[in-house]
Protein backbone atom coordinates (compact mmCIF):
# COMPACT_ATOMS: atom_id res chain seq x y z
CA UNK A 1 0.00 0.00 0.00
CA UNK A 2 2.78 1.98 0.99
CA UNK A 3 4.29 1.43 -2.52
CA UNK A 4 1.22 2.59 -3.95
CA UNK A 5 0.86 5.17 -2.40
CA UNK A 6 4.35 6.14 -3.60
CA UNK A 7 4.03 5.83 -6.90
CA UNK A 8 1.68 8.07 -7.23
CA UNK A 9 3.43 10.73 -5.40
CA UNK A 10 6.71 11.05 -6.87
CA UNK A 11 9.08 13.81 -5.90
CA UNK A 12 7.92 16.05 -8.45
CA UNK A 13 4.48 16.68 -7.89
CA UNK A 14 5.41 16.81 -3.78
CA UNK A 15 7.63 19.72 -4.59
CA UNK A 16 4.95 20.82 -7.08
CA UNK A 17 2.41 21.16 -4.55
CA UNK A 18 4.11 22.55 -1.60
CA UNK A 19 5.14 25.45 -4.11
CA UNK A 20 1.29 25.67 -4.92
CA UNK A 21 0.41 26.01 -1.26
CA UNK A 22 2.98 28.13 -0.41
CA UNK A 23 1.80 30.69 -2.91
CA UNK A 24 -1.87 30.23 -1.68
CA UNK A 25 -0.44 30.93 1.59
CA UNK A 26 1.03 34.37 0.47
CA UNK A 27 -1.85 34.71 -1.20
CA UNK A 28 -4.05 34.98 1.93
CA UNK A 29 -1.72 36.23 3.79
CA UNK A 30 -0.97 39.31 1.41
CA UNK A 31 -4.64 39.97 1.01
CA UNK A 32 -5.38 39.43 5.29
CA UNK A 33 -2.13 42.29 5.57
CA UNK A 34 -3.94 44.89 3.13
CA UNK A 35 -7.54 44.48 4.35
CA UNK A 36 -6.55 44.47 7.79
CA UNK A 37 -4.21 48.12 7.08
CA UNK A 38 -7.50 49.45 5.78
CA UNK A 39 -5.21 51.56 3.28
CA UNK A 40 -7.54 51.66 0.71
CA UNK A 41 -11.72 52.30 0.88
CA UNK A 42 -14.55 50.21 -0.27
CA UNK A 43 -14.82 53.04 -2.95
CA UNK A 44 -11.14 51.98 -4.80
CA UNK A 45 -11.85 48.19 -4.25
CA UNK A 46 -15.09 48.57 -6.14
CA UNK A 47 -13.62 50.74 -9.40
CA UNK A 48 -10.92 48.51 -8.97
CA UNK A 49 -13.72 45.22 -9.81
CA UNK A 50 -15.51 47.15 -12.22
CA UNK A 51 -12.64 47.95 -14.44
CA UNK A 52 -11.07 44.47 -13.89
CA UNK A 53 -14.67 42.96 -15.00
CA UNK A 54 -14.06 45.40 -18.02
CA UNK A 55 -10.78 44.29 -19.02
CA UNK A 56 -11.99 40.20 -18.55
CA UNK A 57 -14.93 41.21 -20.91
CA UNK A 58 -12.28 42.08 -23.37
CA UNK A 59 -10.13 39.05 -22.83
CA UNK A 60 -13.38 36.72 -22.81
CA UNK A 61 -13.97 37.64 -26.05
CA UNK A 62 -10.58 37.33 -27.92
CA UNK A 63 -10.24 34.81 -25.85
CA UNK A 64 -13.39 32.68 -27.50
CA UNK A 65 -11.41 33.21 -30.59
CA UNK A 66 -8.68 30.87 -29.54
CA UNK A 67 -10.76 28.39 -28.09
CA UNK A 68 -13.21 27.83 -30.72
CA UNK A 69 -10.63 27.43 -33.50
CA UNK A 70 -8.61 25.18 -30.82
CA UNK A 71 -12.10 22.86 -30.94
CA UNK A 72 -12.03 22.80 -34.17
CA UNK A 73 -8.81 22.39 -35.57
CA UNK A 74 -6.55 21.45 -32.39
CA UNK A 75 -4.42 24.64 -33.01
CA UNK A 76 -3.58 27.51 -31.35
CA UNK A 77 -4.09 30.41 -33.63
CA UNK A 78 -1.09 32.77 -32.35
CA UNK A 79 -2.02 35.45 -34.97
CA UNK A 80 -5.31 35.68 -33.05
CA UNK A 81 -4.05 38.96 -31.27
CA UNK A 82 -3.15 40.55 -34.20
CA UNK A 83 -6.94 39.99 -35.77
CA UNK A 84 -7.67 41.70 -32.19
CA UNK A 85 -5.18 44.76 -33.07
CA UNK A 86 -6.15 44.98 -36.81
CA UNK A 87 -10.20 45.48 -35.22
CA UNK A 88 -8.44 48.08 -33.05
CA UNK A 89 -6.63 49.83 -35.80
CA UNK A 90 -9.50 50.19 -38.29
CA UNK A 91 -11.63 51.34 -35.36
CA UNK A 92 -8.90 53.67 -34.54
CA UNK A 93 -8.98 55.20 -38.65
CA UNK A 94 -13.08 55.42 -38.73
CA UNK A 95 -13.36 56.49 -35.05
CA UNK A 96 -10.45 60.04 -35.89
CA UNK A 97 -12.70 60.30 -39.36
CA UNK A 98 -15.82 60.93 -37.32
CA UNK A 99 -14.29 62.94 -34.92
CA UNK A 100 -12.69 65.07 -37.57
CA UNK A 101 -16.29 65.34 -39.16
CA UNK A 102 -17.77 66.09 -35.79
CA UNK A 103 -19.69 62.89 -35.94
CA UNK A 104 -18.43 60.97 -33.42
CA UNK A 105 -19.66 63.76 -30.80
CA UNK A 106 -23.21 64.35 -32.61
CA UNK A 107 -23.86 60.88 -33.30
CA UNK A 108 -22.59 58.68 -31.02
CA UNK A 109 -24.87 55.85 -31.13
CA UNK A 110 -24.63 55.66 -35.13
CA UNK A 111 -20.28 56.54 -34.64
CA UNK A 112 -20.35 53.52 -32.53
CA UNK A 113 -22.30 51.43 -35.10
CA UNK A 114 -19.72 52.48 -37.74
CA UNK A 115 -16.77 51.97 -35.56
CA UNK A 116 -17.82 48.32 -34.72
CA UNK A 117 -18.27 47.55 -38.40
CA UNK A 118 -15.43 48.79 -39.38
CA UNK A 119 -13.29 46.88 -36.92
CA UNK A 120 -15.48 43.99 -37.30
CA UNK A 121 -15.10 43.77 -41.43
CA UNK A 122 -11.15 44.60 -40.85
CA UNK A 123 -10.85 41.72 -38.20
CA UNK A 124 -12.84 38.76 -40.10
CA UNK A 125 -11.13 39.52 -43.69
CA UNK A 126 -7.68 39.10 -41.79
CA UNK A 127 -9.46 35.86 -40.17
CA UNK A 128 -10.35 34.17 -42.76
CA UNK A 129 -7.40 35.08 -44.85
CA UNK A 130 -5.23 33.58 -42.74
CA UNK A 131 -7.50 30.26 -42.63
CA UNK A 132 -7.09 30.22 -46.26
CA UNK A 133 -3.67 31.32 -46.90
CA UNK A 134 -1.55 29.96 -43.76
CA UNK A 135 -3.88 27.14 -41.98
CA UNK A 136 -6.13 25.52 -44.91
CA UNK A 137 -2.92 23.82 -46.86
CA UNK A 138 -1.44 22.55 -43.60
CA UNK A 139 -4.44 20.78 -42.47
CA UNK A 140 -3.03 17.12 -42.69
CA UNK A 141 0.41 18.19 -41.52
CA UNK A 142 1.85 17.41 -38.32
CA UNK A 143 0.66 19.88 -35.11
CA UNK A 144 3.80 21.88 -35.05
CA UNK A 145 3.85 22.96 -38.25
CA UNK A 146 0.62 25.36 -38.47
CA UNK A 147 1.68 26.10 -34.79
CA UNK A 148 5.17 27.95 -35.96
CA UNK A 149 3.04 28.90 -39.12
CA UNK A 150 0.80 30.90 -36.51
CA UNK A 151 3.73 32.45 -35.32
CA UNK A 152 5.25 33.60 -38.34
CA UNK A 153 1.77 34.92 -39.35
CA UNK A 154 1.71 37.10 -36.00
CA UNK A 155 4.97 39.02 -36.93
CA UNK A 156 4.03 39.61 -40.20
CA UNK A 157 1.22 41.20 -39.42
CA UNK A 158 2.65 43.38 -36.63
CA UNK A 159 4.90 44.61 -39.10
CA UNK A 160 2.90 45.39 -42.23
CA UNK A 161 0.80 47.71 -39.49
CA UNK A 162 4.54 48.59 -38.44
CA UNK A 163 5.50 49.20 -42.31
CA UNK A 164 1.98 50.94 -43.03
CA UNK A 165 1.36 52.96 -40.10
CA UNK A 166 4.34 53.21 -38.02
CA UNK A 167 5.66 52.64 -34.71
CA UNK A 168 4.44 55.21 -32.95
CA UNK A 169 1.21 54.89 -30.42
CA UNK A 170 -1.73 56.63 -31.35
CA UNK A 171 -4.71 58.03 -29.01
CA UNK A 172 -8.24 57.20 -29.42
CA UNK A 173 -10.63 59.75 -29.64
CA UNK A 174 -12.74 60.34 -26.85
CA UNK A 175 -16.69 60.71 -27.61
CA UNK A 176 -17.73 63.35 -25.84
CA UNK A 177 -21.07 61.24 -24.41
CA UNK A 178 -18.86 58.75 -23.23
CA UNK A 179 -16.90 60.97 -20.89
CA UNK A 180 -17.59 60.90 -16.94
CA UNK A 181 -19.76 58.78 -15.09
CA UNK A 182 -23.20 57.20 -14.62
CA UNK A 183 -25.05 56.37 -11.55
CA UNK A 184 -26.30 53.10 -11.81
CA UNK A 185 -27.42 50.93 -8.82
CA UNK A 186 -26.56 53.76 -6.45
CA UNK A 187 -23.07 53.24 -8.09
CA UNK A 188 -21.06 55.72 -9.77
CA UNK A 189 -19.49 53.96 -12.60
CA UNK A 190 -17.46 55.13 -15.58
CA UNK A 191 -19.48 55.17 -19.19
CA UNK A 192 -16.63 53.66 -20.42
CA UNK A 193 -16.70 50.81 -18.03
CA UNK A 194 -20.19 50.15 -18.19
CA UNK A 195 -20.71 50.54 -22.39
CA UNK A 196 -17.67 47.65 -22.60
CA UNK A 197 -19.39 45.49 -20.09
CA UNK A 198 -23.17 45.47 -21.19
CA UNK A 199 -21.60 45.15 -25.00
CA UNK A 200 -19.45 42.32 -23.99
CA UNK A 201 -22.75 40.69 -22.10
CA UNK A 202 -25.01 41.37 -25.58
CA UNK A 203 -22.22 39.30 -27.44
CA UNK A 204 -21.91 36.77 -25.16
CA UNK A 205 -25.39 36.00 -25.20
CA UNK A 206 -25.42 36.21 -29.12
CA UNK A 207 -22.73 33.95 -29.14
CA UNK A 208 -24.14 31.15 -26.65
CA UNK A 209 -27.63 31.26 -28.66
CA UNK A 210 -25.90 30.85 -32.13
CA UNK A 211 -23.41 27.93 -31.00
CA UNK A 212 -26.45 26.63 -28.99
CA UNK A 213 -29.87 26.82 -30.53
CA UNK A 214 -28.58 27.07 -34.54
CA UNK A 215 -28.23 24.63 -36.97
CA UNK A 216 -24.53 25.92 -38.07
CA UNK A 217 -23.83 26.12 -33.84
CA UNK A 218 -24.60 22.66 -33.65
CA UNK A 219 -22.61 21.91 -37.11
CA UNK A 220 -19.67 23.58 -34.90
CA UNK A 221 -19.70 21.66 -32.08
CA UNK A 222 -20.12 18.29 -34.41
CA UNK A 223 -17.13 19.22 -36.36
CA UNK A 224 -15.39 19.37 -33.34
CA UNK A 225 -15.76 16.48 -32.10
CA UNK A 226 -15.46 14.27 -34.75
CA UNK A 227 -14.99 15.65 -38.46
CA UNK A 228 -15.30 12.43 -40.41
CA UNK A 229 -18.82 12.02 -39.23
CA UNK A 230 -19.51 15.20 -39.45
CA UNK A 231 -18.71 15.03 -43.06
CA UNK A 232 -20.72 11.70 -43.08
CA UNK A 233 -23.97 13.90 -42.01
CA UNK A 234 -23.48 16.44 -45.01
CA UNK A 235 -21.78 18.86 -43.36
CA UNK A 236 -19.19 21.09 -45.41
CA UNK A 237 -16.40 21.22 -42.67
CA UNK A 238 -14.13 23.30 -44.29
CA UNK A 239 -17.12 25.89 -44.54
CA UNK A 240 -17.75 25.21 -40.50
CA UNK A 241 -13.90 26.15 -40.35
CA UNK A 242 -14.47 29.31 -41.91
CA UNK A 243 -17.67 30.06 -39.87
CA UNK A 244 -15.59 29.87 -37.43
CA UNK A 245 -13.13 31.85 -37.97
CA UNK A 246 -15.98 34.38 -38.97
CA UNK A 247 -17.57 33.86 -35.86
CA UNK A 248 -13.87 34.11 -33.95
CA UNK A 249 -12.80 37.47 -35.52
CA UNK A 250 -16.19 39.25 -35.24
CA UNK A 251 -15.81 38.88 -31.35
CA UNK A 252 -11.94 39.85 -31.83
CA UNK A 253 -12.95 42.60 -33.98
CA UNK A 254 -15.34 44.08 -31.23
CA UNK A 255 -12.96 43.58 -29.05
CA UNK A 256 -10.49 45.73 -30.13
CA UNK A 257 -12.59 48.31 -29.92
CA UNK A 258 -13.74 47.72 -26.64
CA UNK A 259 -10.58 47.97 -25.74
CA UNK A 260 -9.58 51.22 -27.20
CA UNK A 261 -12.03 52.48 -25.13
CA UNK A 262 -10.74 51.34 -22.41
CA UNK A 263 -7.45 52.39 -22.77
CA UNK A 264 -7.76 54.99 -25.14
CA UNK A 265 -4.96 54.03 -27.60
CA UNK A 266 -3.33 51.19 -30.35
CA UNK A 267 -0.61 50.47 -31.99
CA UNK A 268 0.90 47.88 -33.78
CA UNK A 269 2.06 45.82 -30.84
CA UNK A 270 -1.29 45.99 -29.17
CA UNK A 271 -2.68 42.41 -29.81
CA UNK A 272 0.54 41.44 -28.67
CA UNK A 273 0.09 41.11 -24.42
CA UNK A 274 -4.07 40.88 -24.48
CA UNK A 275 -3.31 38.34 -26.96
CA UNK A 276 -1.27 36.13 -24.77
CA UNK A 277 -2.86 36.89 -21.99
CA UNK A 278 -6.83 35.94 -23.88
CA UNK A 279 -4.83 32.81 -24.48
CA UNK A 280 -3.79 32.34 -20.76
CA UNK A 281 -7.78 33.33 -19.99
CA UNK A 282 -8.37 30.39 -22.71
CA UNK A 283 -6.33 27.67 -21.13
CA UNK A 284 -7.35 29.01 -17.61
CA UNK A 285 -10.75 27.89 -18.61
CA UNK A 286 -10.20 24.59 -20.50
CA UNK A 287 -8.90 25.68 -24.28
CA UNK A 288 -11.76 24.36 -26.18
CA UNK A 289 -14.28 24.78 -24.02
CA UNK A 290 -16.60 28.24 -24.81
CA UNK A 291 -17.84 28.93 -21.29
CA UNK A 292 -14.43 28.14 -19.88
CA UNK A 293 -13.27 30.90 -22.02
CA UNK A 294 -15.70 33.66 -20.45
CA UNK A 295 -14.93 32.23 -16.86
CA UNK A 296 -11.31 32.28 -17.73
CA UNK A 297 -11.30 35.72 -19.54
CA UNK A 298 -13.33 37.48 -16.71
CA UNK A 299 -11.19 35.67 -13.24
CA UNK A 300 -8.49 37.14 -15.12
CA UNK A 301 -8.88 40.66 -15.68
CA UNK A 302 -10.49 40.47 -12.11
CA UNK A 303 -7.51 38.96 -10.86
CA UNK A 304 -5.37 41.46 -12.84
CA UNK A 305 -6.88 44.32 -11.46
CA UNK A 306 -7.25 43.27 -8.27
CA UNK A 307 -4.17 40.97 -6.94
CA UNK A 308 -1.33 44.03 -7.29
CA UNK A 309 -3.12 46.21 -4.08
CA UNK A 310 -4.84 43.13 -2.69
CA UNK A 311 -2.13 40.40 -2.63
CA UNK A 312 1.46 42.22 -3.36
CA UNK A 313 0.64 45.45 -1.55
CA UNK A 314 0.03 43.62 1.32
CA UNK A 315 2.89 41.78 1.12
CA UNK A 316 4.94 44.92 1.21
CA UNK A 317 5.85 44.50 -2.58
CA UNK A 318 6.87 48.17 -3.68
CA UNK A 319 5.24 49.43 -7.08
CA UNK A 320 2.70 46.24 -7.37
CA UNK A 321 0.95 47.46 -9.95
CA UNK A 322 3.89 47.24 -12.29
CA UNK A 323 4.09 43.11 -11.61
CA UNK A 324 -0.02 42.10 -12.82
CA UNK A 325 1.90 41.32 -16.50
CA UNK A 326 4.07 38.91 -14.21
CA UNK A 327 1.20 37.55 -12.26
CA UNK A 328 -1.17 36.69 -15.41
CA UNK A 329 1.01 35.01 -16.66
CA UNK A 330 2.63 33.16 -13.79
CA UNK A 331 -0.97 31.81 -13.44
CA UNK A 332 -0.52 30.59 -16.72
CA UNK A 333 2.13 28.54 -15.51
CA UNK A 334 0.34 27.08 -12.56
CA UNK A 335 -2.79 25.96 -14.33
CA UNK A 336 -0.64 24.31 -16.95
CA UNK A 337 1.24 22.43 -13.98
CA UNK A 338 -1.37 21.61 -11.40
CA UNK A 339 -4.31 21.58 -13.92
CA UNK A 340 -3.42 21.53 -17.60
CA UNK A 341 -6.92 20.75 -18.97
CA UNK A 342 -8.44 24.46 -17.61
CA UNK A 343 -10.95 24.61 -15.19
CA UNK A 344 -13.46 23.38 -16.77
CA UNK A 345 -11.61 21.04 -19.46
CA UNK A 346 -12.58 18.09 -20.11
CA UNK A 347 -15.28 18.21 -17.19
CA UNK A 348 -17.60 16.43 -19.84
CA UNK A 349 -15.61 13.21 -20.47
CA UNK A 350 -17.50 11.15 -23.02
CA UNK A 351 -18.28 7.81 -21.57
CA UNK A 352 -16.41 5.34 -24.17
CA UNK A 353 -19.56 2.35 -23.75
CA UNK B 1 -30.15 -0.13 -63.75
CA UNK B 2 -28.78 -0.97 -60.21
CA UNK B 3 -29.11 1.70 -57.29
CA UNK B 4 -24.91 1.72 -56.55
CA UNK B 5 -22.69 -0.01 -59.03
CA UNK B 6 -19.04 -0.02 -57.82
CA UNK B 7 -16.49 -1.12 -60.33
CA UNK B 8 -13.36 -1.67 -60.34
CA UNK B 9 -12.09 0.55 -57.18
CA UNK B 10 -8.59 0.91 -56.22
CA UNK B 11 -8.43 2.69 -52.78
CA UNK B 12 -5.05 3.52 -51.08
CA UNK B 13 -4.07 4.85 -47.57
CA UNK B 14 -0.57 6.34 -48.60
CA UNK B 15 1.56 3.35 -50.05
CA UNK B 16 -1.11 1.21 -49.07
CA UNK B 17 -3.49 -0.47 -51.39
CA UNK B 18 -6.24 -1.16 -49.48
CA UNK B 19 -9.03 -2.34 -52.23
CA UNK B 20 -7.46 -3.96 -55.27
CA UNK B 21 -10.36 -3.50 -57.76
CA UNK B 22 -13.59 -4.04 -56.06
CA UNK B 23 -16.80 -3.99 -58.06
CA UNK B 24 -19.92 -4.78 -56.30
CA UNK B 25 -23.94 -3.80 -56.83
CA UNK B 26 -26.64 -2.68 -55.00
CA UNK B 27 -30.62 -3.38 -56.51
CA UNK B 28 -33.13 -0.77 -55.43
CA UNK B 29 -34.43 -2.75 -52.39
CA UNK B 30 -31.99 -5.04 -51.22
CA UNK B 31 -30.28 -6.30 -48.28
CA UNK B 32 -26.75 -6.56 -49.20
CA UNK B 33 -24.09 -7.84 -47.08
CA UNK B 34 -20.24 -7.24 -47.39
CA UNK B 35 -18.30 -10.06 -44.83
CA UNK B 36 -14.95 -10.56 -44.58
CA UNK B 37 -11.92 -10.80 -42.08
CA UNK B 38 -10.42 -8.31 -40.16
CA UNK B 39 -8.82 -5.55 -42.23
CA UNK B 40 -9.57 -7.10 -45.73
CA UNK B 41 -11.14 -3.32 -46.45
CA UNK B 42 -14.93 -3.83 -45.60
CA UNK B 43 -14.88 -0.34 -44.13
CA UNK B 44 -12.67 1.14 -47.01
CA UNK B 45 -15.53 0.16 -49.49
CA UNK B 46 -18.15 1.94 -47.43
CA UNK B 47 -16.02 4.69 -46.98
CA UNK B 48 -15.26 5.58 -50.57
CA UNK B 49 -18.67 4.72 -51.57
CA UNK B 50 -19.42 7.71 -49.09
CA UNK B 51 -16.91 9.91 -50.15
CA UNK B 52 -14.40 10.03 -46.78
CA UNK B 53 -11.97 8.19 -48.71
CA UNK B 54 -11.28 8.50 -52.52
CA UNK B 55 -10.42 5.80 -55.13
CA UNK B 56 -7.51 6.07 -57.32
CA UNK B 57 -9.16 4.00 -59.89
CA UNK B 58 -12.45 2.94 -60.96
CA UNK B 59 -16.13 4.23 -60.97
CA UNK B 60 -19.09 4.64 -58.49
CA UNK B 61 -22.63 5.60 -59.77
CA UNK B 62 -26.16 6.14 -57.93
CA UNK B 63 -28.55 5.31 -60.28
CA UNK B 64 -26.24 5.80 -63.28
CA UNK B 65 -24.93 9.38 -62.02
CA UNK B 66 -21.03 9.28 -60.98
CA UNK B 67 -20.19 10.20 -57.66
CA UNK B 68 -17.11 8.62 -57.00
CA UNK B 69 -15.24 12.36 -56.84
CA UNK B 70 -17.82 14.36 -55.31
CA UNK B 71 -16.81 15.13 -51.52
CA UNK B 72 -18.71 13.30 -48.56
CA UNK B 73 -21.19 16.11 -47.68
CA UNK B 74 -21.81 16.40 -51.31
CA UNK B 75 -22.87 11.97 -51.65
CA UNK B 76 -25.22 12.82 -48.60
CA UNK B 77 -26.81 15.30 -50.53
CA UNK B 78 -27.90 12.45 -52.86
CA UNK B 79 -29.56 10.02 -50.96
CA UNK B 80 -25.99 7.93 -49.25
CA UNK B 81 -26.11 7.96 -45.64
CA UNK B 82 -23.54 5.87 -43.46
CA UNK B 83 -23.68 4.44 -39.66
CA UNK B 84 -20.00 4.43 -39.59
CA UNK B 85 -17.93 1.74 -37.43
CA UNK B 86 -17.62 2.27 -33.53
CA UNK B 87 -20.95 4.66 -33.62
CA UNK B 88 -18.66 7.54 -33.78
CA UNK B 89 -22.07 9.57 -32.41
CA UNK B 90 -21.75 13.31 -31.51
CA UNK B 91 -20.73 12.51 -27.84
CA UNK B 92 -21.62 16.28 -26.38
CA UNK B 93 -24.94 16.87 -28.35
CA UNK B 94 -27.38 15.75 -27.24
CA UNK B 95 -29.51 12.67 -28.71
CA UNK B 96 -32.22 15.10 -30.65
CA UNK B 97 -29.21 17.01 -31.48
CA UNK B 98 -27.54 14.24 -33.07
CA UNK B 99 -30.75 13.25 -35.13
CA UNK B 100 -30.54 16.43 -36.56
CA UNK B 101 -27.46 16.58 -37.69
CA UNK B 102 -28.35 13.54 -39.60
CA UNK B 103 -30.88 15.89 -41.20
CA UNK B 104 -28.41 18.48 -42.00
CA UNK B 105 -28.66 18.82 -45.89
CA UNK B 106 -32.54 18.68 -45.54
CA UNK B 107 -34.82 21.79 -46.04
CA UNK B 108 -38.31 19.45 -46.00
CA UNK B 109 -39.50 20.32 -42.52
CA UNK B 110 -42.49 17.90 -42.89
CA UNK B 111 -40.21 14.90 -44.74
CA UNK B 112 -37.93 15.81 -41.29
CA UNK B 113 -40.55 15.46 -38.85
CA UNK B 114 -41.75 12.35 -40.57
CA UNK B 115 -38.45 10.48 -39.98
CA UNK B 116 -38.37 11.68 -36.64
CA UNK B 117 -41.24 9.85 -35.93
CA UNK B 118 -39.94 7.16 -37.46
CA UNK B 119 -36.82 6.75 -36.14
CA UNK B 120 -38.12 7.12 -32.59
CA UNK B 121 -40.88 4.20 -33.66
CA UNK B 122 -37.96 2.19 -34.49
CA UNK B 123 -36.15 3.11 -31.45
CA UNK B 124 -38.24 4.03 -28.75
CA UNK B 125 -35.68 4.30 -26.35
CA UNK B 126 -34.07 7.20 -28.25
CA UNK B 127 -37.32 9.29 -27.98
CA UNK B 128 -37.13 8.77 -23.86
CA UNK B 129 -33.44 9.90 -24.27
CA UNK B 130 -33.69 12.81 -26.38
CA UNK B 131 -32.55 15.29 -24.53
CA UNK B 132 -29.95 13.22 -22.68
CA UNK B 133 -25.98 13.42 -24.21
CA UNK B 134 -25.05 11.30 -26.52
CA UNK B 135 -22.33 10.46 -25.13
CA UNK B 136 -24.23 8.85 -22.31
CA UNK B 137 -25.75 6.16 -23.99
CA UNK B 138 -24.90 2.67 -23.52
CA UNK B 139 -23.73 1.27 -26.57
CA UNK B 140 -26.46 -0.33 -27.71
CA UNK B 141 -28.19 3.07 -27.64
CA UNK B 142 -25.66 4.38 -29.39
CA UNK B 143 -25.81 2.16 -32.08
CA UNK B 144 -29.66 2.75 -32.40
CA UNK B 145 -28.44 6.55 -32.22
CA UNK B 146 -25.79 6.21 -35.18
CA UNK B 147 -28.73 3.88 -37.40
CA UNK B 148 -31.25 6.56 -36.29
CA UNK B 149 -28.84 9.49 -37.63
CA UNK B 150 -28.22 7.81 -40.98
CA UNK B 151 -31.72 7.17 -41.39
CA UNK B 152 -32.65 11.12 -40.85
CA UNK B 153 -31.03 11.93 -43.90
CA UNK B 154 -33.83 9.78 -45.73
CA UNK B 155 -30.90 7.81 -47.92
CA UNK B 156 -32.13 5.78 -50.97
CA UNK B 157 -29.07 3.74 -49.58
CA UNK B 158 -28.01 3.57 -45.92
CA UNK B 159 -24.70 1.89 -45.35
CA UNK B 160 -24.19 -0.05 -42.23
CA UNK B 161 -20.54 -0.52 -40.55
CA UNK B 162 -20.55 -3.59 -37.81
CA UNK B 163 -23.83 -2.41 -36.77
CA UNK B 164 -24.15 -5.57 -34.04
CA UNK B 165 -20.25 -4.84 -32.75
CA UNK B 166 -19.75 -5.31 -29.07
CA UNK B 167 -23.77 -5.86 -28.21
CA UNK B 168 -25.26 -8.24 -26.01
CA UNK B 169 -26.63 -10.94 -28.27
CA UNK B 170 -30.10 -9.59 -27.43
CA UNK B 171 -29.93 -6.26 -28.54
CA UNK B 172 -27.93 -8.01 -31.70
CA UNK B 173 -31.36 -9.33 -32.39
CA UNK B 174 -32.64 -6.03 -32.13
CA UNK B 175 -30.16 -4.32 -34.21
CA UNK B 176 -30.74 -7.23 -37.21
CA UNK B 177 -34.57 -7.11 -36.48
CA UNK B 178 -34.71 -3.26 -37.36
CA UNK B 179 -32.71 -3.74 -40.16
CA UNK B 180 -35.19 -6.40 -41.64
CA UNK B 181 -37.76 -3.52 -40.68
CA UNK B 182 -35.84 -0.35 -42.18
CA UNK B 183 -35.38 -2.80 -45.61
CA UNK B 184 -39.22 -3.32 -45.52
CA UNK B 185 -40.30 0.54 -45.02
CA UNK B 186 -38.39 0.58 -48.33
CA UNK B 187 -34.87 1.69 -47.70
CA UNK B 188 -31.98 -0.35 -49.82
CA UNK B 189 -29.34 -1.49 -46.95
CA UNK B 190 -25.64 -2.44 -47.70
CA UNK B 191 -24.72 -4.07 -44.30
CA UNK B 192 -20.87 -4.73 -43.71
CA UNK B 193 -20.48 -7.40 -40.67
CA UNK B 194 -18.32 -9.51 -38.15
CA UNK B 195 -21.37 -11.44 -37.54
CA UNK B 196 -21.66 -13.69 -40.73
CA UNK B 197 -24.26 -16.38 -39.84
CA UNK B 198 -26.53 -13.09 -38.81
CA UNK B 199 -25.71 -10.87 -41.84
CA UNK B 200 -25.97 -13.41 -44.61
CA UNK B 201 -29.33 -14.75 -42.57
CA UNK B 202 -31.13 -11.29 -43.47
CA UNK B 203 -29.15 -10.44 -46.81
CA UNK B 204 -30.38 -10.87 -49.73
CA UNK B 205 -27.01 -11.32 -51.44
CA UNK B 206 -23.66 -11.02 -50.11
CA UNK B 207 -19.91 -10.87 -51.18
CA UNK B 208 -16.76 -12.16 -49.28
CA UNK B 209 -13.45 -10.12 -49.11
CA UNK B 210 -10.10 -10.64 -48.63
CA UNK B 211 -7.24 -8.63 -48.87
CA UNK B 212 -8.89 -5.77 -50.68
CA UNK B 213 -10.87 -8.48 -53.26
CA UNK B 214 -13.91 -9.46 -53.63
CA UNK B 215 -13.29 -13.83 -53.74
CA UNK B 216 -16.78 -15.26 -53.27
CA UNK B 217 -20.82 -14.18 -54.01
CA UNK B 218 -23.96 -15.55 -53.98
CA UNK B 219 -27.40 -14.93 -52.84
CA UNK B 220 -27.28 -15.17 -48.61
CA UNK B 221 -28.68 -18.78 -48.58
CA UNK B 222 -25.83 -20.17 -51.18
CA UNK B 223 -22.84 -18.56 -49.14
CA UNK B 224 -24.55 -19.72 -45.78
CA UNK B 225 -24.21 -23.47 -46.90
CA UNK B 226 -20.80 -22.63 -49.21
CA UNK B 227 -18.39 -25.08 -47.21
CA UNK B 228 -15.70 -22.43 -47.54
CA UNK B 229 -17.63 -19.82 -45.99
CA UNK B 230 -18.74 -22.21 -43.23
CA UNK B 231 -15.03 -22.80 -42.35
CA UNK B 232 -13.57 -19.46 -42.69
CA UNK B 233 -16.39 -17.25 -41.35
CA UNK B 234 -19.04 -19.08 -39.90
CA UNK B 235 -16.71 -21.34 -37.26
CA UNK B 236 -18.02 -24.80 -38.99
CA UNK B 237 -15.39 -27.54 -39.59
N1 LIG C 1 -6.74 5.54 -42.18
C1 LIG C 1 -5.96 4.51 -42.58
N2 LIG C 1 -4.64 4.71 -42.82
C2 LIG C 1 -3.87 3.70 -43.24
N3 LIG C 1 -4.29 2.47 -43.43
C3 LIG C 1 -5.58 2.20 -43.23
C4 LIG C 1 -6.49 3.22 -42.78
N4 LIG C 1 -7.71 2.66 -42.66
C5 LIG C 1 -7.58 1.37 -43.00
N5 LIG C 1 -6.30 1.08 -43.35
C6 LIG C 1 -5.80 -0.21 -43.80
O1 LIG C 1 -6.57 -0.65 -44.89
C7 LIG C 1 -6.88 -2.02 -44.78
C8 LIG C 1 -8.38 -2.24 -44.79
O2 LIG C 1 -8.92 -1.67 -43.58
P1 LIG C 1 -10.47 -1.62 -43.26
O3 LIG C 1 -10.64 -0.76 -42.09
O4 LIG C 1 -11.20 -1.28 -44.51
O5 LIG C 1 -10.75 -3.13 -42.88
P2 LIG C 1 -12.09 -3.78 -42.35
O6 LIG C 1 -12.39 -4.90 -43.27
O7 LIG C 1 -13.12 -2.79 -42.13
O8 LIG C 1 -11.59 -4.38 -40.98
P3 LIG C 1 -12.36 -4.51 -39.56
O9 LIG C 1 -13.20 -5.73 -39.64
O10 LIG C 1 -11.26 -4.68 -38.57
O11 LIG C 1 -13.14 -3.27 -39.36
C9 LIG C 1 -6.20 -2.51 -43.52
O12 LIG C 1 -4.98 -3.11 -43.89
C10 LIG C 1 -5.95 -1.26 -42.73
O13 LIG C 1 -4.79 -1.38 -41.97
MG1 LIG D 1 -14.05 -2.03 -40.50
Amino acid sequence: MLQNLRRRLSATTVVMWIIGLLLLAMVFWGSFQTLVSGKYSGRVWLDLIVFGIAQGSVYALIALGYTMVYGILRMINFAHGEVFMSGAYMGYFVATALENRGTLDSNLLLSLVLIVLGAVVTSVTIAVLLERIAYRPLRRAPRLVPLITAIGASFFLQYTFRGFFGSGVKGYPEAEGLKGTITLFGLQLLKTQVLVIVAAIILLIALYTFVQRTKTGKAMRAVSEDKDAAALMGINVDRIIVTTFIVGGSLAGAAGVLYSMLFRQVYFLTGFIPGLKAFTAAVLGGIGNIAGATMGGLFLGVAESLFPNLVLDGLGIPAPYQLKDALAFLLLVLVLIFRPTGILGERLATKKA
Amino acid sequence: MALLQVDDIHTYYGAIHALKGISIHVDKGEIVTLIGANGAGKSTTLNTICGVVHPRHGTITLEGEEIHRLPAHEIVMRGVAQAPEGRRVFGRLTVAENLEMGAFTRKDKEGIKRDLERVYALFPRLKERQKQLAGTLSGGEQQMLAIGRALMANPRLLLLDEPSMGLAPILVDLIFDTIKEINAQGTTVLLVEQNALMALSIAHRAYVLETGNIVLSGTGKELLNNPEVMKAYLGVE
